[in-house]
């Protein structure tokens, strides 16, 4: 019992942790912004960083807790931030009130990315290894260019939806009355939307997703995801529905991506599909695995500093993206190869010691 | 009649790919990783071509022969330094490793050949024409679909038959075993990512030559088109890139001639997802079962 | 567990190192003279234009559309010295790379305003430029693009304005063009459909086309990743019979298709648009297959005029390459900063915003004979007028028809 109690607390103590965390950062950067220590470059960052923070931890929840490659998340975040884009500036006028719009979008945009998530986890869940990673590439590939072919308006008419497939349609063919707007256009993307984005609300969104994230993972549901992810075939021997709990972790990762997609559309008056290509599904997966597999405490700390670490990099100009690739691949090297590994080991005694005394 | 030159547009285009895929595949099939460097590699062989070609005036073939030894140097160079260390590591590590060299060689590609795009001067120029005119094909496109057969035949001998191949088959099996046998399993991993360095050269010289634009992008959007190709015929397996190319770049041609020129790209991925559903293990791939 | 710990520890101590290094103020850009309190400017009325000004720039110094940041950058950091020269108003200069990207070009944008920006030449891609042009009329600092070309980046902003033409412009200019000179043509066009500035070419063009009753027989389409192979649109578009294939696209794919056209014995009339320009100096490009394209465009390196001849010696001589129209656009757009500052009586101890509505004032007074165009003026809308002008190549220079 004893045991029981303490190996429950140890996990229990380990996302308080992380909720400490989170809430403490955010206290402190508006303590930090409102005493104006923060420059505008750095505020200007806040929102896209609790963005791909949200990203890291519905991906974290795929590759880490599920244990599947996925390099096809941008495709969900495109579906829920065009998805977001459209809902807000559909309700400009009925609903004045930004906050709101924005919570309505949010949600809208995690249904539409959650309803994407089980229709291509049908074909994608059956799949194993590299092969599920392939497929999950090409139905990001895939999004990326149906949204590239989409045409959106709306006025009091409701809204207007043209696929352009042969390339010959343009925002004229939507025939919108007087006083409508065209929300999004074609290759232009969504272009003159009213960012409503702000820090607090990336931040209820991380807490949300973490709630939901760790709560699933210690839940019933989630302990069947984990012991699928380490042992398929004794999981399934004990009667487990794979394709049950996988599409359930997953319809959920996608979700959170949509809800997360939703957030960075309204941030940017400007938004085009080509955003969400595999660069960017790539960028998450970077985060995650940096991170720690399963590790979402690990995810919100690799998000951060390693979307601030261009932006810090500008001084160097054009060498910014070379020191980029030189630090990830350095990053990986320490923490991933034993030689590197035992070397690191003998230098940290002194690296303590060289700490105390600047203490 | 425009059907055929579809046809020969699309088998020309899948040749580059198939040539591009092979490399993948046997790095793949032996190291088990998925180098996105690959596609960089490309490139970078590109651009030393056309830096022999343009700067110091050699001929074609020598500029070739330059730049494939210039990769499989790169090639050995990665795989000691970026790759080597991490043998043991989860294969996420060695993936998003993969990655930072692709940035990286990219990045450097920028600062030594500035970004500005090259108009790479073709191998051979010159068009072969049919039916009075009708049909033409350009001499490129033959060198390129041979290259690709020769390469594909050349790689299936190699393995099956020499010493060197033998052992590289018998590391993609079981590299403890491997290793058990006496066989130098760094090496064999070496020389793989010479060859498929090499072969990246001549993928990129070729490229350029049929699609004369280089940049230091111009190798990653091949890259997974041609990682693609190799899942689609089946991982690891040597005819299954052949194939996969081939069949990937004809059918990116028929998708934009004939269903819609905005969606080539997603008519392809949706060919490969239903291929996938069916023949989970590609086209011509093994399906092991797994052991209980 | 405890490495990995350490080393987060680490990169982190490293980040903190580099964010420390962000705040001095030592751009890596700058071309500043501190000389400027000189005695040249009697310092008596508020109305005369005096001090160090600082000017930013924002656009893609790396990535696939690193070519037109640089082109941009390079243009304006010729114009700045010039101007330092004069020695009145100066200019401190600096340039952010965005990727072309609206994120990060946002991200660019804020970084600048923390280093002091005053004023903003760029962003230098359209998809960028929308982003940030909301970020500038919000914060009132006065923009111009250089070369962002869609009605988006200006449509509702009062102090965004443009050098080059608006895409609608383009596309208008480029069917009647057509429509006169090249009659009883069938046409064909290609463009790039995941890019807003062909595609808004393109939307125009076609609606122009059926006004002036030009005959579209086929209409062919490629995107970022397919831009590779253009084999079958080619063989599509003549097998239309199209004569005449329009090409609103920039000049790298078009090289491509001039060359696979080439090869496949097929030649149409070729017509583009200012993305075009820059495919004579492309590296490596054999001119010969260009013979006979036509394009519309405002700068033309090979121009007798004396500022284009002296600016395109300058650029050889500091970046050993023709300049193209970015690169004109730029040194064009810093000069028009220059003129309406002076023209305002702007003075650099003035808040950002101050400047900002100053120069929004006299903007559409403002008459600037550039190298982009000759008496360029602006509507209060921040849309340029100015002649467009059709060229063609005739043995690798361009010929006016």
């Amino acid at each position: 019992m004893k045991n029981l109690n303490k190996k429950l607390s140890g996990a229990a103590k380990k996302d308080l942790l992380t909720y400490v965390f989170v809430i403490a950062a955010f206290i402190i950067v508006n303590i930090l912004s409102s005493a104006g220590v923060l420059g505008r470059s750095k505020q200007g960052l806040l929102v896209p960083i609790c963005c791909y923070i949200v990203m890291a931890l519905s991906l974290n929840l795929t590759v880490g807790v599920m244990g599947e490659l996925s390099l096809g998340h941008a495709g969900f975040m495109s579906i829920g931030a065009f998805t977001g884009v459209v809902v807000s500036m559909s309700l400009v006028e009925s609903i004045p009130s930004a906050p709101v719009r924005l919570l309505i979008a949010m949600v809208c945009g995690a249904v539409f990315a959650g309803l994407a998530g089980l229709l291509i986890g049908i074909p994608v869940l059956r799949l194993r290894g590299d092969y599920l990673a392939i497929v999950t590439l090409a139905f990001g590939e895939i999004i990326k260019e149906l949204i590239n072919c989409l045409i959106v308006g709306y006025d009091t008419n409701g809204l207007h939806i043209i696929f352009n497939f042969r390339g010959d349609k343009s925002i004229a063919d939507l025939n919108l009355v007087e006083g409508g707007t065209a929300i999004i256009k074609g290759a232009q993307g969504a272009t003159g939307t009213k960012t409503i984005a702000t820090f607090t609300a990336g931040f209820i969104l991380i807490l949300v997703s973490l709630f939901i994230i760790l709560n699933f993972v210690r839940s019933r549901t989630g302990r069947a995801v984990l012991a699928i992810r380490d042992n398929r075939i004794a999981a399934e021997s004990v009667g487990i529905n794979i394709m049950k709990y996988k599409m359930i972790a997953f319809v959920i990762s996608t979700a959170i991506a949509g809800a997360a997609g939703a957030l960075y559309g309204l941030n940017y008056s400007n938004l085009s599909a080509t955003k969400f290509d595999f660069n960017t599904s790539i960028l998450v997966l970077v985060f995650v695995v940096l991170g720690g597999l399963g590790n979402m405490l690990g995810s919100i700390i690799a998000a951060t500093v390693l979307y601030i670490l261009p932006e810090a990099l500008r001084e160097f100009a054009d060498y910014r993206m070379l020191l980029y690739a030189i630090v990830l691949i350095l990053v990986m090297l320490a923490t991933n190869s034993p030689k590197l590994r035992n070397l690191f080991q003998k230098i940290i005694p002194f690296k303590k010691k060289e700490g105390g005394k600047v203490e | 009649m425009e059907f055929l030159s579809y046809l020969i547009s699309g088998i020309s285009l899948g040749s580059v790919y198939a040539i591009i895929a092979l490399g993948y595949t046997m790095v793949y099939g032996i190291a088990k990783m998925l180098n996105f460097a690959h596609g960089d590699v490309i490139m970078v062989g590109g651009y030393i071509s056309y830096t022999f070609m343009a700067y110091l005036n050699c001929p074609g073939w020598l500029s070739v022969i330059v730049a494939m030894l210039v990769c499989t140097i790169l090639g050995v160079l990665i795989e000691g330094f970026a790759y080597r260390p991490l043998r043991e590591a989860p294969s996420l590590a060695v993936l998003i490793t993969a990655i930072g060299v692709s940035y990286l060689l990219q990045n450097l590609a920028l600062l030594i050949w500035k970004p500005d795009p090259i108009s790479y001067p073709s191998l051979i120029g010159g068009t072969f024409k049919l039916f009075g005119g009708q049909l033409s094909i350009s001499y490129i496109s033959i060198l390129t679909i041979a290259a690709c057969i020769v390469i594909m035949v050349a790689l299936t001998l190699f393995t099956s038959k020499t010493k060197m191949g033998k052992a590289m088959r018998a590391c993609s099996e079981d590299k403890g075993a491997a290793q058990l046998m006496g066989i130098n399993v760094n090496r064999t991993i070496s020389v793989t990512f010479a060859i498929g360095s090499a072969l990246a050269a001549v993928a990129g010289v070729l490229l350029c030559s049929s699609y004369p634009s280089l940049v230091p992008t111009t190798g990653s959007m091949p890259g997974i088109k041609a990682f693609t190709a190799a899942v689609f015929g089946g991982i690891g397996s040597i005819p299954g890139a052949f194939l996969g190319g081939i069949l990937l770049g004809v059918i990116e041609a028929f998708a934009k001639a004939y269903i819609s020129t905005q969606l080539a790209n997603s008519i392809v991925f949706a060919m490969l997802i239903i291929v996938l559903l069916v023949r989970p293990a590609g086209l011509l791939g093994k399906y092991v079962p797994e052991k209980v | 567990m405890k490495i990995k710990k350490v080393l987060a520890l680490l990169v982190a101590a490293a980040l903190c190192v580099c964010l420390f290094a962000a705040c001095g103020n030592g751009g890596t850009d700058t071309t500043s003279d501190n000389a400027a309190d000189s005695t040249s400017a009697p310092a008596s009325s508020d109305t005369e234009a005096k001090g160090t000004f600082k000017i930013g720039n924002v656009g893609p110094l790396t990535g696939d559309a690193a070519i037109y940041g640089n082109a941009v950058a390079n243009g304006i950091k010729i114009a700045v010295e010039e101007i330092n020269a004069l020695g009145g108003v100066q200019f401190d200069f600096r340039a952010d790379d965005d990727v072309a990207d609206g994120e990060t070009s946002v991200n660019a944008y804020n970084h600048l305003l923390d280093w002091g920006m005053q004023v903003l030449i760029g962003p230098v891609t359209t998809g960028a430029a929308i982003a940030v042009s909301t970020k500038v009329n919000e914060d009132r600092v006065f923009a111009i693009t250089p070369s962002a070309s869609s009605k988006d980046v200006i449509d509702g902003k009062d102090n965004m304005y443009q050098v080059c033409f608006t895409d609608p412009n383009q596309g208008t200019a480029s069917a009647d063009y057509i429509s006169e000179n090249l009659k009883d043509n069938k046409l064909a066009v290609i463009y790039r459909n995941d890019d807003a500035y062909s595609q808004g070419v393109r939307d125009t063009f076609v609606k122009e086309a059926a006004v002036k009753g030009v005959e579209i027989v086929y209409e062919g389409t490629f995107t970022k990743d397919t831009a590779t192979d253009f084999s079958v649109q080619l063989t599509a578009a003549q097998a239309a019979g199209a004569t005449t294939v329009f090409l609103p696209i920039y000049y790298q794919p078009a090289s491509v298709i001039l060359k696979q056209a080439h090869d496949m014995g097929y030649q149409p009339t070729f017509f583009g648009v200012d993305g075009m320009d820059g495919i004579l100096t492309m590296e490596g490009f054999d001119t010969s297959l260009a013979e006979g394209v036509m394009l519309l465009t405002p700068f033309s390196a090979d121009s007798k005029d004396e500022k284009t001849q002296s600016f395109v010696t300058k650029y050889k001589e500091k970046y050993g390459e023709t300049p193209n129209q970015f690169a004109a656009d730029g040194y064009d757009a810093a000069y028009i900063v220059y003129n309406a500052i002076v023209k305002a009586g702007c003075t650099s101890d003035m808040s950002t915003s101050e400047i900002c509505e100053k120069i929004v004032s006299v903007m559409p007074t403002l008459t600037y004979d550039g190298i982009t165009g000759k008496g360029m003026t602006w509507q209060k809308t921040g849309e340029v007028s100015k002649a467009p002008s059709a060229v063609v190549i005739k043995d690798g220079a361009y010929v006016t028809p």
